[in-house]
């Protein structure tokens, strides 16, 4: 479907690339197998590495004995926190948050302490993967065994087994005089909350919770990684962010980030759960023991032991209203599971709480707790599906009760341009209301439900992010041209970028090459997260191409010995304006043949902070049918309507309003960490770890709705998250409308489903 | 996985040989060697039972079915004369993993695993499948349901192996079924299944009638009162409720994360009514 040119838009520029549908220039060598993940580097000599991981959800480190495994034959290097520089605490800013070097480097490596199942204790690097694992079973690790909370209201406890022992609430003042698992109170609020749920006719209040889940992507964490003796070190790894990688590396090892290059690998999946390093220090320490390669590459059991997720939460939702449904006041409480280390997305819950409505009175509390579960990453949108989930379930129980429609008490109640924005600014070009509009006008909101089915709608909202990206524009002598960036591709930014470069060359598509560079081969980019890419990358891009197009106007200026003024580009070719001057239009390819003739290489390179992201809405409606028997809930029919700005390429576009729409319902139906009594997790598998299959989903109808984004120079905004954010609630109010009774935790899971309707009778 | 041992006899006598000197049986292996990757299993040498005479294809042979014991699952679903005869045989093999799963998987290696859930299971002791085991000591028929002892344990001895699982002929008026309660829709392992034979009588009453439930119990369970719940009656809601309890009755399940004991005993009593309500149907049809 992607090979189809769709006509340019009638409404927006007269756009020749951008908004068609050109085949992906990474698609050979996906469909063929020949790309290169991070698994699929091997150097000569190149070791095979092991990383021995807690079985104990909390316990104290008494000693680590590696003697009788450095002794066997075939191990050549084995290493343990001792070798890594013991850090201080340092906010680290490299991605959609912060994060804290000291805490980072624990999570990379254990140090007196393990505080989840699956927590690395230790690493090995031996001539073969037999002789790793053999040697994993001879380092002899003593544990005291503490006690240990996974859930996180429970970790909130006074009598709770506290995980750091030194750990202060933040947030709160005044400050608190004894420890706790609660690292941070976040609040946010506005007007008269008292006045506001006086005012209200009807207050509608409900509790909910939500597991923890994984990002599930396809591919496990894999590094290839090599250091020599003056500390040259090379990474070959694959992420969300090569820079991001270097920077925790240099700061992890004690490096000269000048001395670390990292070399981006093709990337399967990331979802956000690739926006920090598992590996890639450790294999850079045993590298440098053993002065040889070493391959670390994880398993599935790994990554869900030991890598992700984001949270289980606790949501506490009080909305009021008047007859007519407009809200008066709303307060929230959030818990969010942060995993081993401070840094759950409760911050970026509390902004995205409310986001979607006008509201003078409000309240949200948000509180980052630590458990002995993995360290929470960042997972699509991080934070706002969840707190989505709470308010508009609790939205929807209050139009039912007020039997007012759905989506009108959203268009009522929903943000404008010119509105001040829960989380402080002022809305500008959002389309929340076109939105909500085309959701309403689709032919699926006014279809019939068969009996027992079910219809829900939920919104959704994301801020998405720019920030600081490079991009370089080198024109080839046949007038192709190769786009390079820092920046990884992970939901089809590499086709956008050659479109966006075409579109202002005035060329094709296909005369553009893609390519992500390593570090040393581009100027900083900050990670791809935060639905930024495509929106800020892509800036730097069409300004390289501006000013490659500005140096082909001068060349051709030159060349019709003429005042640059006088020269025009239009379809891809200069054209010659100086009336006293009778000469043929000069194409790209012309120009980019006689460079040498007019100053050399026709190149340039762009870096940029990118300000004005334009926040994105999205509004779902799902349709279920349950088998009140087996407690099995089908989808039936999907539709995620979404503000998109400009789609550059409609088909990665709908890509990612499906995909993400798919991993809101896996998490909404069947998915959830399940931890025994023991605190280790029972479903570390793609088995019992229950992502949607394709047959467990209808099509979803992906509607794009473009309000273009001014500060863009094709009107993109971000689009990647938002679709996440409104599926856990659209299922659920789904399901609510299928059975007449709300199920408030997740997941809506056969088992869960059976037992309410036993209880509902 | 470091070293392994693989055998892969031609003959009967060759196999129980390396059987009986410690090997692994396998045949699809799509349970052992991901078995043995995962770590669950000491490494040791395996017998791959393919290429034994005998192992491989379908066969009818006096009105019943002779099925190779590692025939691929997927060979079953493709043999129109066995999905005409028996579709919930071919229907629980046809649950196996995957598509790709079962162009390996087999009937016997899906029964000498010895998982509780294992789907082909349940409709073979439903059809009163028998199983040809070869070893030491010649070849003896056993019923399915005497080769499965407990979780991952069989009945068989030293260098015993199945060869063949064959299936009676078949009377007119008779049809089986299988269903299995997953929180999916594919890809995975069942909750709990029911497997169900029926033979009706001319007058569309219940003559003879086998349900088994699996998942639900250490091994498959054989619904002990489900004759006295169906034989001699037509089918209607009263004889699917009396299925349902006798169901229920046989249940011994556990909980863990993939289902409570009462989720999965209020299941079985559902698929047990359901896939007996499927197979009655199309006995129905080949009155």
């Amino acid at each position: 479907m992607t090979d189809v040119i769709d006509k340019p838009k009638q409404d927006g520029p007269d756009l020749k690339v951008v908004g068609t549908r050109p085949v992906r220039p990474d698609g050979v060598d996906k469909v063929t197998g020949r790309a290169a993940f991070g698994a699929d580097y091997r150097l000569p000599g190149m070791l095979t590495g092991r990383i021995l991981r807690s079985p104990h959800p909390h316990a104290r480190i008494v000693s680590i004995d590696t003697t009788k495994a450095k002794a066997l034959a075939g191990v050549k290097a084995v290493v343990t926190a001792a070798d890594f520089p013991d850090l201080d605490s340092e906010e680290y800013e490299a991605g959609e948050s912060a994060a804290d070097i000291r805490d980072l480097s624990l999570n990379v490596m254990a140090r007196h302490k393990v505080l989840y199942d699956g927590h690395a204790v230790a690493a090995v690097a031996a001539t073969s993967a037999s002789v790793a694992e053999e040697a994993l079973g001879l380092i002899e690790v003593v544990y005291e065994v503490l006690p240990h909370v996974t859930d996180v209201v429970e970790a909130m406890s006074p009598t709770a087994p506290l995980l750091h022992e030194g750990m202060i609430t933040q947030g709160v003042t005044p400050p608190p005089t004894r420890p706790s698992n609660i690292a941070k109170r976040f609040a946010s609020q506005r007007g008269d909350l008292e006045a506001g749920f006086a005012a209200a006719e009807v207050v509608i209040e409900d509790s909910f919770t939500t597991q923890a889940v994984h990002q599930g992507y396809i591919e496990p964490h894999a590094c290839v990684a090599t250091m020599t003796e003056d500390g040259q070190s090379v990474v070959w790894s694959s992420s969300q962010g090569q820079f991001m990688v270097r920077t925790y590396c240099a700061k992890l090892l004690g490096l000269e980030v000048a001395d670390v290059r990292v070399i981006p690998a093709e990337i399967g999946g990331g979802f956000g759960g690739k926006t920090t390093v598992y590996l890639e220090p450790v294999a850079l320490a045993l590298s440098r023991i053993s002065g040889a390669p070493v391959k670390l590459v994880m398993s599935r059991d790994e990554v869900f032991r030991a890598t992700g997720p984001t949270s289980g939460t606790a949501i506490t939702v009080k909305i009021g209203a008047t007859r007519d449904g407009r809200f008066t006041a709303a307060q929230v409480e959030l818990k969010y599971q942060a995993g081993a280390f401070p840094g759950s997305p409760a911050g970026a819950a509390v902004m995205t709480a409310l986001a979607c409505y006008d509201l003078e009175n409000f309240s949200i509390i948000g509180w980052d707790v630590v458990t002995n579960t993995p360290k929470v990453a960042a997972y699509r949108a991080p934070g706002a599906p969840m707190v989505a989930f709470a308010v508009e379930g609790v939205i929807d129980e209050l139009a039912r009760n007020l039997g007012i429609d759905p989506i009108a008490i959203r268009e009522l109640n929903g943000v404008r341009d010119g509105m001040k924005a829960s989380y402080g600014p002022t809305f500008r070009n959002i389309g929340f209301q076109e939105t909500l509009q085309a959701a309403r006008e689709h032919p699926h909101y006014s279809a019939p439900l068969a009996p027992g089915e079910g219809r829900g709608v939920a919104a959704g909202f994301w801020f998405n992010v720019g920030g600081e990206s490079t991009a370089a524009l080198h024109l080839n002598e046949d007038g192709s041209a190769v786009v390079v960036t820092g920046s990884p591709d992970i939901g089809g930014s590499r086709a956008s970028m050659a479109m966006m470069a075409a579109e202002v060359l005035g060329v094709g598509a296909d005369r553009v090459r893609p390519v992500v560079a390593d570090t040393a081969s581009i100027g900083f980019s900050m990670l791809t997260g935060g639905s930024r890419t495509t929106f800020a990358t892509g800036m730097a891009v069409t300004q390289a191409a501006q000013k490659v197009v500005e140096s082909l106007k001068a060349r051709a200026a030159m060349t019709w010995e003429t005042g640059a003024e006088h020269v025009a580009w239009e379809n891809g070719q200069a054209i010659c304006l100086d009336p006293a001057k009778d000469v043929k239009a000069l194409s790209l390819a012309e120009l980019a043949a006689n460079a040498a003739r007019t100053g050399g290489p026709i190149s340039a390179e762009v870096s940029l902070n990118a300000q004005g992201a334009g926040p994105g809405f999205g509004v779902h409606i799902c349709d279920v049918a349950i088998d009140r028997e087996t407690g099995h809930v089908a989808i039936t029919r999907y539709t995620a309507v979404q503000d998109v700005g400009r789609a550059i390429h409609p088909a990665y576009v709908e890509g990612q309003i499906q995909g993400g729409a798919a991993q809101g319902i896996g998490w909404a139906l069947n998915e959830e960490y399940v931890f025994g009594d023991d605190g280790r997790m029972q479903n570390s598998g793609f088995l019992d770890y229950r992502m949607p299959v394709a047959s467990d989903l209808p099509m979803i109808e992906a509607v794009m709705v473009e309000v273009p984004n001014p500060r863009h120079p094709f009107g993109a905004k971000g689009v990647g998250e938002v679709p996440i954010v409104p599926p856990l609630a659209a299922v659920a109010n789904a399901v609510r409308g299928a059975l007449g009774f709300r199920m408030a935790h997740l997941p809506l899971s056969p088992p869960k489903v059976r037992a309410a309707l036993d209880r509902s009778g | 996985m470091s070293q392994l041992q693989y055998y892969a006899p031609g003959s009967v006598e060759d196999a129980v040989k390396a059987l009986g000197a410690g090997g692994r049986a396998m045949s699809g292996g799509t349970d052992l060697l991901v078995q043995l990757r995962a770590g669950r299993l000491p490494p040791g040498p395996i017998v791959d039972l393919k290429n034994v005479a005998g192992t491989q294809g379908i066969r009818q042979e006096n009105g019943g079915w002779i099925i190779g014991a590692a025939t691929p699952a997927a060979l079953l679903g493709e043999h129109a004369g066995l999905v005409a005869a028996w579709p919930g045989v071919v229907e629980g093999a046809g649950l196996i993993g995957s598509t790709q799963i079962q162009n390996r998987a087999s009937l016997a290696g899906n029964l000498c695993n010895a998982s509780p859930a294992a789907d082909s299971v349940p409709a073979l002791i439903a059809a009163r499948a028998t199983c040809i085991v070869a070893g030491p000591g010649g070849r003896r028929e056993v019923p399915v349901q005497a080769i499965v002892t407990g979780v991952g344990k069989t009945s068989l001895g030293p260098g015993e192996f199945v060869l063949e699982i064959r299936l009676p002929p078949r009377p007119p008026r008779a049809a089986d079924a299988y269903l299995r309660a997953i929180p999916r829709t594919e890809m995975d392992i069942a909750v709990a299944g029911a497997g169900a034979d029926i033979v009706l009588d001319e007058a569309g009453v219940c003559q003879d009638v086998r349900v088994v439930l699996g998942a639900v119990a250490p091994t498959a369970v054989i619904v002990a009162g489900a004759s006295a719940a169906l034989v001699g009656f037509r089918l209607d809601e009263a004889a699917l409720e009396r299925l349902d309890s006798a169901a229920q009755v046989v249940c011994r399940p556990i909980s863990d994360k993939r289902g409570t004991v009462e989720y999965r005993t209020r299941i079985a009593g559902v698929l047990a009514r359901r896939a007996v309500a499927i197979a009655w149907e199309r006995a129905e049809k080949r009155a």
